[in-house]
């Protein structure tokens, strides 16, 4: 079961520093979209933003609206680790819990919450492990520690420990960045399975991956260094590669720019 | 033309002359030579005087057939290495030489009788006896004063790794480094004021809080480095699977960095271990055995060495006694680390496949 996001006049500071100003898109459910633009635009801050991740930051804060499924995100009596139950993230660099093997990496989600049944969690574990298309490679060392797992498997990993909690969107920052061809076509592949089930934006800078994987792509941008970043346009990634509305936006994407 | 020729023809400037491997070691040797003739014919009595002489002719020896054989630059290299290895000396040799001296004094009278009786009636000059009494105080003393005192640094450190910001994290970090500074007799005055407001006699625990004042600001140290270290990506992972930031830091980032913490908590304890002048103060020793630490003087080993060194008229039997409290004191210290050790080789993230 996945939830579309709504987002409207979305600005979000480090500090008093702006880091994005007044983003505004639609997420449809049981889709794909990618986020692409030169580093420092603010991709991942607001990708940060949409399930509350980014007032971790120390001096991190949000203004405007997020709606999941018509509830506001940051709405004043929302309790932000319930909304990240509902919306998982994969990170840049692989990052499995290293005191933990690979069968509690996996369960981390469900044992850290304390509410999960023994009998269920062996078939979870399964299950998610399945999902991200990595049950074959360790399904005899569930037991050996997860930082042993090559720098792909690891990814996968944290893949299937974010989907194991099944959250309604899942929210990727450069997943394959960290990672060889193989590995990044196994998670691109991945990524078209998931999204069977679950709402995906990821965050990329390899444009041929976001026009192989998603079915929308927003193009950010920033006017200069130490300006705030803008969404300069989305829509349909077929129409992004050929025929943008926007000039940056085929500049950036024919190499013409930064 | 080949570039083989031009190898031919030119001396490759990749090379140049090296002294033979054995050289240092023949150095070493000449310069513990001409120091020993040095010394004898001139009649220096202090052989720490010989010493210094040999080392400083092994930097100069070093440096000087360097120069004239290898050029400049492998002479500066030499020096360098020259120097480490004479501070590594002269860092070593008291270390060996207190060990040494311990040992083999402390092995004197250091038997399971000792380890099992106490003082009691015999008198200080006289031979017998032993430093149960001190050994039990020791542990209660410490293992009180850890209780108190790790608990209060682990969290203190938590809180300003993972919740101090502003005004109070600044000021707590400023008193943790007034209180690290802290010499011990001043902690042992402090308790012992509130002793004598509250009318009280000399005990086990007054000590142990004293201990554990002193310990304190070391494990809210060690514990911040340690909890530092934790990448925010395992932060970040577990709080995106929707884990509430107190059950991210119990069950992530503590577990991650215990190997660490539990390195610093002990070098704590033995730290405490051997201080002396709180519990002169506040337990004031007991030649009789008193399992209680919440009433009653108590005896420390740190106290128990100072007591039979300086209050026995130069008995040898209380000398023996003195030493053979020390070799236990620091086997104490050392057990306690060989166990952190252990318990941080065991805990630490494993990256085995």
């Amino acid at each position: 079961m996945s939830k579309r996001i709504d987002v409207s006049g979305l600005t979000a500071y480090y500090g008093s520093h702006k880091a994005i100003d007044d983003i505004s898109m639609n997420i449809e459910p049981r889709t794909v979209t990618a986020f692409i633009g030169p580093s420092g635009c603010g991709k991942s801050t607001f990708l940060r933003t949409l399930n509350r991740m980014h007032e971790v930051t120390p001096g991190g804060r949000v203004e405007g609206k997020v709606l999941l499924d018509d509830e506001n995100l940051y709405a004043a009596n929302i309790d932000p680790v319930a909304v990240r139950r509902e919306i998982g993230m994969v990170f840049q660099r692989p990052n499995p819990f290293p005191t933990m093997s690979i069968f509690d990496n996996v369960a981390a989600g469900l044992k850290l919450n304390g509410s999960y049944k023994k009998s269920e969690l062996t078939e979870i574990v399964e299950k998610s492990l399945k999902g991200a298309n990595l049950w074959n490679e360790v399904k005899d060392r569930l037991n050996k520690p997860g930082s042993g797992l090559s720098g792909g498997q690891q990814q996968r990993l944290c893949i299937a420990r974010a989907i194991a909690v099944e959250p309604k969107v899942l929210l990727m920052d450069e997943p394959c960045s960290a990672l060889d061809p193989i590995s990044t076509l196994a998670i691109e592949d991945l990524i078209g399975e998931l999204k069977e089930r679950f709402t995906i934006v990821i965050v990329t800078h390899n444009m041929q991956q976001a026009a192989r994987v998603s079915d929308r792509t927003a193009f950010f941008n920033l006017a200069a260094v130490g300006q705030p970043g803008k969404l300069i346009e989305i829509d349909d990634t077929e129409r992004i590669f050929s025929n943008p509305s926007v000039q940056a936006t085929e500049d950036y994407i024919s190499g013409r720019f930064g | 033309m080949s570039t083989a020729a031009v190898a031919d023809k030119r001396p490759s400037t990749l090379q140049g002359a090296s002294l033979p491997k054995w050289s240092p070691y023949a150095i070493v040797g000449g310069s513990i030579v001409l120091g020993v003739v040095i010394g004898l014919v001139g009649g220096l009595d202090s052989k720490i005087q010989w010493g210094l002489i040999a080392g400083l002719l092994y930097v100069f020896g070093t440096y000087g057939i360097a120069a004239r054989v290898e050029g400049k630059r492998q002479a500066k290299d030499r020096v360098a290495t020259s120097l480490v290895w004479v501070a590594f000396v002269v860092a070593v040799i008291p270390l060996v030489s207190l060990i040494w001296v311990t040992i083999s004094r402390g092995v004197k009278v250091l038997d399971p009788y000792f380890l099992s009786h106490s003082m009691g009636v015999v008198a200080d000059s006289e031979a017998g006896g032993g430093a149960y009494a001190a050994i039990i105080g020791s542990l209660e003393q410490v293992g009180l004063a850890t209780l108190i005192g790790a608990p209060i640094g682990i969290l203190t450190a938590v809180y300003l790794v993972e919740y101090g910001r502003g005004r109070l994290a600044k000021a707590v970090t400023f008193f943790v480094d007034v209180m690290t500074g802290i010499p011990s007799i001043v902690a042992g005055l402090f308790i012992l004021s509130l002793m004598l407001i509250f009318d009280m006699q000399p005990f086990g625990f007054a000590g142990s809080l004293a201990l554990a004042i002193l310990m304190m600001p070391v494990v809210v140290r060690s514990t911040e480095e340690m909890l530092k270290l934790v990448p925010n990506e395992l932060r970040e992972a577990s709080l995106a699977l929707g884990v509430p930031k107190w059950r991210t830091i119990l069950k992530v980032v503590l577990p991650t960095s215990i190997g660490g913490i539990t390195t610093g908590v002990m070098l704590a304890i033995a730290r405490i271990a051997g201080e002396t002048a709180p519990v002169l103060l506040l337990v004031f020793g007991n030649p009789f055995i008193n399992n209680n630490p919440f009433e009653g003087a108590q005896s420390s080993l740190p106290l128990f060495i100072y007591q039979q060194y300086a209050n026995s008229a130069g008995a040898n039997a209380a000398y023996d006694r003195a030493w053979a409290a020390s070799l236990t004191l620091i086997a104490f210290v050392m057990i306690l680390n060989l166990v952190a050790r252990g318990i941080a080789r065991w805990k630490a993230p494993k990256t085995g496949r």
